[in-house]
């Protein structure tokens, strides 16, 4: 059964609590009447005064959907009985708006169909695709805590657009973060945890949260916004040092969260980690540490076509956190097969 | 104190600039029975005057486990105890759900406070009629805490509270000075020994009392009877190092003599007048 709309005139008087619930029943092709409105907090079951052809009583059950994030309420009748159900053109379709929206703005929903995801002008308040974006970081443990090394390139689609992106960065006395993803993601979290340290230091009382504190709260605020539908697009490296413990983790956009002793996002998991298997240790010296993340970005920087030649590393530590000024990486490309590429085929590039 | 005009209200000053229902509150702890606390560097004790009403029925529990590393033992209204409780346990979980890592006792203690002092600042609330005794372990070590209901809190090395809790205040003053390199056998029996003050020559056994112990490396429990009872025979046998006997002032009707009781008389100090 399908439900064409026409929306309710003095629309602001019948708007309660959050929701504004209406059900609409066709008449014909092309009327619609609004039944009824209500709250969805009133009990789950409701009677409904059909009001156009004749009085008659339906009974409706309340049905609670959540589809691409928003709830809807879906009303169905329930009694079969002839007598108390209208021709068989009664819509059982049901939209929610939040109460800042008016009623005239709701969206006709189909009652098969299901509604649009894009016909919902909330919709554009949640994150759908990423736009400005960072590629891989890597990071491991060593000797003295961890080291960790991203790009500075921030893509927009194709296009190497920003080439000074700085993705790591020190948070409070005793984490790393680095991120890949959205940048502008990546920066509304960097304002979560500037006012997360803030309220930690402002106790004053010689405790303070570390790196596993920090991981775990990322883990908390990236699971949330998934189950929202509306994701913070970042894959985060959490890295520190606390009382001697070092400790490094990873937290992907929908929540998923694990520690380990070397870590990658994007491609890095491809490409810098089977490095990593074979060659890390325990006792990592800090040159031999730099030595093996220069290895995995030079391999990164070759064949990810989001990487760009302008590298950071940092390294944190028992005394703290040091963010290294950028470097570029030295390449060789005078292969043989590169030289005069168009040699079989004239007019190629 | 006396009924005066200012106390009908939290709400309403005394012309001294005193509150009086917040420390008509005050007084209600010290009607509860006595609770005792003390710490070491590393560990804290937590141990309390527990009676039942009569034979027949079972005693109050005033020591309640917050956290693994945290616990309580109150005096006064246990009903808002038990309150206190709950809303402490839920705080800890909370912390550590979000955090991966216990909540710091100091900072528990700080939100317990500012709990207290609402209700010091509503005309429809009445403060909690309850004295806490927070023990628990953060960063640096192992902390002991008073939380009273004018929504104060104040850290200590050793504290009692509760009905004849000056005579162990008494004897904690006295030994203070070695608990924070004591070990914790030598803490929990200090703790009876305190605890057996405020009995004022009732004796001492397990099932009066209780005891609970944190520690770095050592989850917040209670003892049971027997170990306690094995502790309370230890110094029993052997006899008190130092008279453990009042001050003339709080008491007033114990001799310094009577402090060298028999072990088999012990408790049965001679009470003069």
């Amino acid at each position: 059964m399908t439900c064409i709309g026409s929306y309710l005139e003095n629309s602001e008087e019948m708007l309660s609590d959050r929701f504004e619930v209406c059900i609409l029943m066709k008449i014909n092709e092309n009327e619609c009447q609004v039944v009824s409105s209500l709250s969805p907090k009133s009990s789950s079951q409701c009677f409904v005064e059909a009001s156009l052809v004749e009085k008659r009583w339906m009974l409706f059950s309340f049905l609670e959907l959540y589809r691409f994030g928003k709830r809807y309420l879906l009303f169905k009748t329930v009694d079969t009985s002839p007598l108390l159900l209208p021709p068989p053109s009664v819509a059982v379709a049901v939209a929610v708006a939040d109460r800042s929206m008016s009623l005239s703005k709701m969206p006709v929903v189909d009652g098969e169909r299901g509604p649009d995801a894009s016909s919902f002008s909330l919709d554009s308040e949640r994150t759908l695709y990423p736009y400005v974006t960072g590629t891989s970081v890597v990071a491991f443990k060593y000797r003295d805590g961890i080291l960790m090394a991203a790009d500075m390139g921030g893509s927009y689609g194709s296009t190497l657009r920003y080439k000074t992106v700085e993705r790591i960065k020190p948070i409070g006395k005793h984490s790393l973060l680095g991120a890949s993803g959205e940048i502008s993601d990546f920066q509304e979290i960097l304002r979560y945890l500037d006012e997360l340290i803030l309220y930690d230091n402002m106790w004053d009382d010689g405790n303070s949260l570390g790196p596993k504190e920090v991981h775990n709260y990322l883990t908390r605020v990236m699971y949330n916004r998934r189950n929202k539908f509306n994701p913070l697009w970042n894959s985060l490296v959490l890295g520190g040092v606390k009382n001697g413990q070092k400790y490094l983790g990873m937290v992907s956009m929908i929540g998923v969260n694990f520690e380990d002793n070397h870590v990658a996002t994007g491609f890095g998991n491809h490409l810098a980690r089977p490095i990593l298997r074979d060659e890390w240790n325990e006792n990592l010296s800090f040159e031999d540490g730099v030595k093996l993340l220069e290895k995995c970005m030079r391999v990164l920087l070759y064949r990810d076509r989001s990487a760009v030649n302008k590298l950071q590393i940092a390294k944190i530590t028992e005394e703290g956190a040091t963010l290294f000024p950028p470097y570029s990486l030295k390449t060789f490309w005078g292969f043989e097969a590169y030289k005069n590429p168009t040699v079989g085929a004239e007019g190629s590039w | 104190m006396f009924r005066n005009q200012y106390d009908t209200d939290v709400t309403t000053w005394g012309p001294a600039g005193r509150l009086f229902q917040v420390e008509y509150a005050m007084e209600a702890v010290k009607q509860g029975s006595a609770a005792i606390g003390l710490r070491s560097k590393t560990h804290v004790v937590l141990a309390c005057v527990n009676k039942a009403n009569n034979e027949l029925s079972s005693h109050q529990k005033k020591i309640f486990k917050v956290d693994d590393h945290i616990g309580v033992a109150i005096a006064g209204l246990t009903a808002d105890g038990r309150v206190l409780s709950r809303y402490m346990r839920s705080e800890c979980i909370s912390h550590a759900f979000t955090y991966e890592s216990p909540l710091p006792v100091g900072r528990l203690v700080v939100q317990l406070a500012d709990k207290a002092q609402v209700c010091t600042q509503r005309s429809w609330k009445r403060p909690y009629g309850v004295g806490l005794l927070v023990a628990g372990l953060d960063e640096s070590g192992a902390h002991l805490y008073y939380n009273c209901p004018s929504g104060n809190y104040f850290e200590y090395q050793a504290f009692a509270i509760g009905s004849r809790s000056q005579a162990a205040k008494t004897y904690l003053e006295r030994r203070f000075e070695n608990f924070m390199d004591s070990k914790c056998e030598d803490l929990v029996k200090d703790a009876l020994i305190a605890i057996r003050e405020t009995l004022q020559g009732e004796r001492l056994t397990s099932t009066i009392c209780t005891v609970a112990v944190v520690g770095v490396g050592e989850s917040f429990h209670i003892l049971d009877q027997n170990t306690v009872q094995q502790l309370i025979d230890e110094f029993e046998i052997v006899g008190e190092e130092e008279p453990p006997a009042a001050e003339a002032g709080d008491t007033g009707d114990q001799e310094t003599a009577a402090g060298e009781a028999t072990p088999a008389e012990e408790g049965a100090a001679p009470m003069d007048i």
